[in-house]
């Protein structure tokens, strides 16, 4: 097994009567792009910060790059980079400023200064900003300068709570093209999302909800391993058909998608395609194919109501 | 080595953040000019003109002549005349005047067998010389004001009747030295100092943490290998300068147009004048740590302003207060310094001379910076 970056056994964070994060058990491989994937609220953030020795557990052990948390956090510091959901950098400070600050504060000297800021300002093509106030920057603007920061002391291991909230497609493919870059120069992330299409880049990912790991393993695993088929159904009054079909019990779950209805059957019907033809509500003229699974349907089945067999989630932390 | 550049990376983002930041930048230089202007002239203890009433039932040249000589003191100005007593009463109530004269119609009488005009010896047994001449109705309740009225019991007669003053000789001679023609300006200058540092030194490093908190720097600066005393230092080290901004402003000001000496050496004055800076700051820094946002600061500083106001020695003199204002003088910053200061700058002292609050300043700002420190914890539980 390759060396872990994050190690958690167990890990608990409660907040007066709430649990953010319960008995949470997890893996982090070196060198990989780790996702949390999870709606708001479902403790990403929470155990983004238990990594980072920001919060202590109310229970459970985590070990950050061989750390001990939370004694050794004041040491982990100086390793790893994290970049908040919300932009915290000083609005009042124009972008050189900001990562000249940067660079003082994890003590690199004038010259090593100087050569970081400009490898980073090209790498992150900020050249053009350089003198603006980092309040006046756009949300992809402001995102690169918070990633620039993140690594500026070249961090083994980053942090990326929701870094895409704020930006638009294009500079979300641009982002995660750095992100790989980092990933390949030996640069572990851990990066949380609500994007799907993000998820799917990672090379591992976890689903969380109301503090708990639903699922995790690499986006085409957990896709094979899904519990259910997917059907996707064209016909006409989708609405109501959608209302019978979610009223079987063998139907875990049915969305609509334009035309068409996607929907889940659980894997212990053999053929699904026979089953819904003989479930006698379809319309006679109904066109029918089975479809591969997508993450959605992953997140859709993990999550809710639909949770996972309990079987299914051992094998898949095995 | 690199905690100096921590410290130095706060120092200059803070200055950065100051130059940028027009409002407060400009509330440096205006809170010490504007405050000097207003208490230099506003507060003045040698209280004069104050408006009186009259009521003359005499109604003699002689009287008249008594109400100029009593004008000519300027303590008072006659502004209205009631015919009965029982008006002049009324005036008072409403606050028309502060007091008001009485002149009896046997007025002449009284004076010439008074005893400062000088006929034959005043005896306390003689009823009938020993009577004053007229009697003042003041309303008691402010006590400055009652006081300068006060003043008047005594004042000479002698010019009303052309009779050369027959003055007695004092029980005692009061030299009055550092402030002989008794202003109160000389006195309040360099208190202003105290006060104005208290209230802009207190004010900034008050908001300082809680604002890196409010805008949701600090959970990055958290994250950081800074030092929580790395950025309690920094945090201060700037203001430093404004404090001294503000005291050249103000000592300045006075010396040029209330015309308050410096009589202490500059180095003593920068010595005292820096140990109550910092004081003053690391009191900020505590409350910065207290406060949960930036309107929670501004009432804690507030707190501490009005104490440092009225308590310091600044507004009524320290020996005056009951013993457990003074205890609570004691535990202000501003009581401290206000006296090195009036020492240095009024009486030529050296600050060392005055080693116990020399010692309570410093004192302050090593348990208060270590306060700080400790109860700003680098985590968000």
């Amino acid at each position: 097994m390759a060396e872990l970056a994050i190690e958690a056994n167990n890990l608990t964070r409660k907040f007066a009567e709430m649990t953010a994060v319960s008995s949470l058990n997890l893996q982090v491989e070196k060198q990989q792009i780790y996702g949390f994937l999870g709606p708001n609220g479902s403790g990403k953030t929470t155990a983004i910060r238990l990594f980072t020795g920001l919060l202590k557990p109310s229970s459970g052990h985590v070990k950050v790059l061989g750390y001990n948390l939370p004694v050794d956090a004041e040491r982990l510091r100086r390793q790893i980079g994290y970049m908040t959901q919300k932009f915290s950098l000083y609005d009042d400070l124009t972008l050189t400023e900001n990562m000249q600050f940067i660079a003082r504060v994890y003590g690199l000297n004038p010259k090593e200064q100087k050569s970081r800021l400009d490898e980073l300002i090209s790498i992150y093509q900020l050249t053009a900003l350089k003198k603006q106030l980092a309040g006046s920057l756009s949300g992809g603007q402001k995102q690169r300068l918070a990633l620039a920061c993140a690594v500026m002391h070249k961090p083994k291991l980053l942090f990326l709570d929701e870094p895409t909230s704020a930006v638009d497609p294009e500079n979300r493919r641009e982002f995660w093209e750095q992100l790989f870059d980092l990933c390949d120069q030996g640069v572990t992330i851990l990066v949380s999302t609500h994007y799907m299409d993000e998820a799917e880049r990672c090379h591992k990912l976890a689903i969380l909800e109301n503090g708990i790991k639903r699922a995790d393993d690499s986006p085409a695993q957990l896709m094979a391993n899904m519990p259910a088929n997917v059907i996707e159904v064209s016909t006409d009054n989708l609405r109501q058909l959608k209302q019978q079909l979610v009223a079987l019990p063998e139907v875990v779950s049915a969305s609509q998608l334009g035309a068409h209805l996607r929907v889940l059957v659980n894997k212990s019907i053999a053929d699904p395609m026979t089953f819904l033809k003989q479930s006698h509500i379809m319309p006679s003229h109904t066109a029918m194919h089975l479809v591969r699974a997508s993450l959605e349907d992953v997140f859709v089945l993990s999550t809710g109501n639909h949770i996972m067999p309990r079987a299914s989630i051992n094998k898949v932390e095995q | 080595m690199n905690s100096l550049l921590r410290i130095q990376a706060i120092v200059i983002k803070e200055l950065i953040q100051l130059k940028r930041d027009r409002m407060t930048f400009g509330m440096v230089i205006m809170i010490p000019l504007v405050q000097l202007l207003l208490f230099a002239f506003a507060i003045n203890t040698n209280i004069r003109h104050i408006p009186v009433g009259i009521v003359d039932q005499s109604q003699t040249a002689l009287s008249r002549v008594l109400q100029q000589t009593i004008t000519a003191t300027s303590i008072v100005d006659f502004t209205r005349h009631y015919t009965s007593l029982a008006q002049a009463q009324a005036a008072i109530d409403r606050g028309d005047v502060r007091a008001v004269l009485v002149i009896p119609d046997d007025v002449s009488q009284r004076l010439v067998r008074h005893a400062t005009v000088g006929f034959g010896t005043s005896s306390a047994s003689d009823q009938e010389t020993s009577r004053p001449i007229a009697q003042w109705l003041v309303d008691g309740s402010d006590t400055a004001i009652a006081a300068s009225i006060k003043s008047l019991r005594n004042m000479p007669l002698a010019e009303l009747l052309d009779k050369p003053v027959n003055r007695n000789v004092p029980t005692f001679e009061v030299t009055i030295i550092y402030n002989p023609e008794q202003r109160s300006v000389v006195n309040i200058v360099p208190g202003l100092v105290g006060i104005i540092l208290t209230m802009t030194m207190i004010m900034f490093t008050s908001a300082a943490i809680v604002r890196e908190r409010e805008r949701g720097n600090m959970e990055l600066l958290i994250t950081t290998p800074l030092a929580s005393l790395e950025l309690m230092i920094g945090k201060i080290f700037p203001y430093i300068f404004i404090g001294a901004i503000q005291v050249i402003i103000i000592l300045g000001l006075g010396y040029c147009f209330f015309n308050a000496p410096i009589n202490g050496g500059l180095w003593q004055l920068t010595f005292a004048t820096l140990l109550f800076i910092c004081a003053s700051l690391v009191l900020g820094l505590v409350i910065s740590t207290l406060a949960k946002n930036q309107l929670q600061s501004m009432q804690m500083t507030v707190f501490i302003l009005l104490p440092s106001i009225l308590l310091s020695g600044f507004m009524f003199p320290y020996e005056g207060m009951p013993e457990i204002a003074q205890y609570i003088a004691e535990g202000l910053p501003a009581t401290h310094f206000i006296r090195l200061v009036r020492g240095v700058v009024l009486r030529d002292v050296a600050v060392i001379d005055m080693t116990f609050d020399m010692l309570w300043l410093i004192g302050f700002t090593i348990l208060g910076l270590i306060l700080a420190a400790l109860r700003f914890k680098k985590s968000l539980d």
